[in-house]
């Protein structure tokens, strides 16, 4: 069963339209990376998902409708939307005794648990911590439901990297499995790369992008070009070239490897220069349209 | 669907199975009750200061009780009656303004300060309806507010007749006048009345508005949910030279269908005759004020659903 599947999205605010029709389908056991320029419509996306926004088009999440059954819905589906929502003046042991007392799915020993790795004191408030304690409290929270889907919405953004990387390793750890899919959007495409069995690109509105990460690996690669081999390599039809330190580096797309092998080092593309030639494709097909 | 989770190593299978079943619908009711006794202490801490000021107050006033009493001896029992009570009764009365000012912040604060700082996104992440949510949000000043007043008047109603009693001891005079003037089962029957009746179901169209308005308002909610009142009244007055709709809103705040002339004072001459439920109970008044309570609510309950972070 499809964790997500959506048809047809569409969400338009006043003048601007943030979703143009998507249609998405995320299957169960997956960690999705939803990576887009600001305002392509990643949050309005996830929104949707969440059931905090009305849409049009069909939506289906965990074979519910999310706008009119947000609240059953969040028996199995988790969000941390942003960094710091939880409200400033709860005090940590209120927000575990909240959160026991309406989520039929909270594991209170479990996020007791992973409260006792960190430094939180049960009797602080939430004011009182750091950004990196609120995110810690947040993830000991959310981590401790045990909930089919979890969206992840810049979870990090801000923190320093002890905390970045400490929470990508013990969502990995101490909290996938297969029977869980997972959902983070952001901007910091490098640090999720290795944690992720697919990923998406989202410009304008539309999905412009959509493959496991096995698939990016298969058919992406990316080649150092020896410069006497430039013109050579032109000629296969790269998808994208850039110049480091006065050296060309093309990306291919699904071209032979032993081929590229002979024009210069061949690695696999970073999530990141991969966006940035999907992106920089796109812009210019839209340049062409306008022409 | 609780199949396909039974293979998460560390969960009990059986308390995923049977949990969303055992959670009783009134579960999440009670916890978001208690959330906002936790988020909002004003609830009972302005009544708590209020009366340990009045309290200070009461006692410097004290010494001249010996006096008071001996004069009040030479009154007719009426007179004597209404100078005895009248400390209680402007104790109960400054209590239940306070319970008033602080529904009226409450209200406005409640559903416009979860998206002001943004965590609405974390209510909203557990399995909480709006329509819970709201409701929450309305049986705090209508139910637990008058409840936390009384209890708060009563623990100091007894102790002004204490002190004064010991007082009055000390100094060789006899407390049977005090005693059977202060009456104060009497009274706090007509308080828990007077909560009841008029904060409780009386001001719900009021807590319902407020409870709209900060659903609604983008910002500075407290000028949003005066100033269309005002307008309404300053249009009527000019188009029509009427005020029916200040004299309305006037009605529906000093009290009106029971008990409402309790503030006012004239209580003190038989307590008993504003007590009449069966004539509160089928006031139109009272039915209308709860209809559009209710609209109020439903609009709030729309708005929370759409609205998101501000």
């Amino acid at each position: 069963m499809a964790c997500i599947e959506a048809r047809g999205l569409r969400k338009a605010y006043d003048t601007t339209v943030a979703l143009g029709g998507v249609d998405l389908r995320v299957e169960e056991g997956r960690i999705l990376g939803l990576v887009g320029p600001n305002g392509a419509g990643k949050t309005t996306a996830l929104n949707a998902i969440l059931g905090l926004t009305p849409y049009q088009g069909e939506l289906n999440v965990l074979g519910r409708d999310p706008w009119s059954e947000r609240d059953q819905l969040m028996r199995d589906v988790c969000f941390i939307a942003d960094v710091a929502v939880l409200p400033r003046w709860i005090r940590v042991s209120q927000a575990l005794d909240y959160v026991a007392g309406v989520h039929p799915r909270f594991d209170r020993a479990k996020a007791e648990g992973f409260l006792a790795k960190t430094t939180i004191r049960r009797s602080s408030k939430v004011r009182e911590l750091s950004k990196g304690m609120v995110t810690q409290l947040h993830l000991a929270l959310v981590m401790a439901i045990d909930a089919k889907l979890l969206v992840l919405d810049e979870p990090t953004l801000g923190l320093d990297i002890l905390y970045r990387k400490q929470f990508y390793d013990s969502l990995l750890n101490d909290y996938f499995d297969r029977n869980r899919t997972i959902v983070v959007a952001t901007h910091q495409v490098e640090e999720i790369q290795n944690v992720l069995t697919d990923v998406m690109f989202i410009d304008r509105g539309r999905i412009v992008f959509d493959r496991s990460m096995e698939e990016v690996e298969s058919r992406y690669v990316e080649v150092v070009v020896h410069p006497e081999k430039a013109a050579a390599a032109r000629a296969l039809q790269p998808m994208h070239e850039r110049q480091v330190l006065g050296r060309s580096i093309l990306l291919f797309d699904r071209v032979d490897g032993q081929q590229l092998a002979a024009l210069g080092d061949v690695r696999t593309p970073s999530i990141a220069d991969l966006f940035v030639a999907v992106m920089e494709n796109q812009a210019c097909r839209a340049q062409g349209v306008a022409r | 669907m609780n199949a396909e989770s039974n293979a998460i190593p560390g969960s009990p299978i059986e308390s995923q199975v049977i949990a969303p079943a055992v959670m009783p619908a009134a579960r999440p009711m009670y916890w978001s009750v208690r959330r906002e006794l936790w988020e909002n202490r004003s609830i009972y801490i302005a009544p708590l200061a209020v009366a340990a000021v009045f309290l200070f107050g009461f006692l410097i006033s004290t010494i001249h009780l010996p006096g008071k009493m001996r004069a009040a001896s030479a009154l007719d029992p009426m007179r004597q009656h209404e100078l005895i009570a009248q400390p209680y009764l402007i104790a109960s009365g400054l209590m239940m303004l306070t319970t008033l000012v602080v529904g009226v912040f409450y209200c406005l604060d409640a559903l416009y300060g979860e998206r002001r700082d943004r965590s609405i996104l974390f209510w909203k992440s557990l399995p909480v309806s709006d329509l819970t949510t709201v409701l929450s949000k309305a049986i705090t000043p209508v139910v637990i507010l008058p409840l936390v007043t009384f209890a708060i008047t009563v623990v100091m109603q007894w102790i002004m007749l204490l002190v004064s009693t010991a007082v009055l001891l000390g100094s060789g005079l006899s407390v049977t006048t005090l005693w059977a003037h202060g009456s104060l089962f009497q009274t706090w029957l007509m308080l828990l009345y007077h909560l009841l009746t008029v904060h409780g179901l009386w001001y719900a169209p009021i807590y319902g508005w407020l409870l709209l308005v900060s659903a609604w308002a983008r910002r500075v909610p407290f000028l949003w949910a005066g100033l269309p009142l005002l307008a309404i009244g300053v249009v009527e007055k000019i188009a029509f030279n009427t005020t029916h709709f200040g004299t309305m809103l006037a009605n529906r705040m000093i009290g009106g269908g029971g008990g409402g002339d309790f503030m006012t004072g004239s209580l003190s001459m038989d307590p008993l005759m504003h007590f009449t439920p069966g004539e509160f109970l089928i006031s139109p008044g009272l039915w209308i004020g709860l209809a559009v309570a209710a609209a109020f609510l439903a609009a709030a309950v729309r708005l929370r659903r759409s609205q998101g972070p501000i």
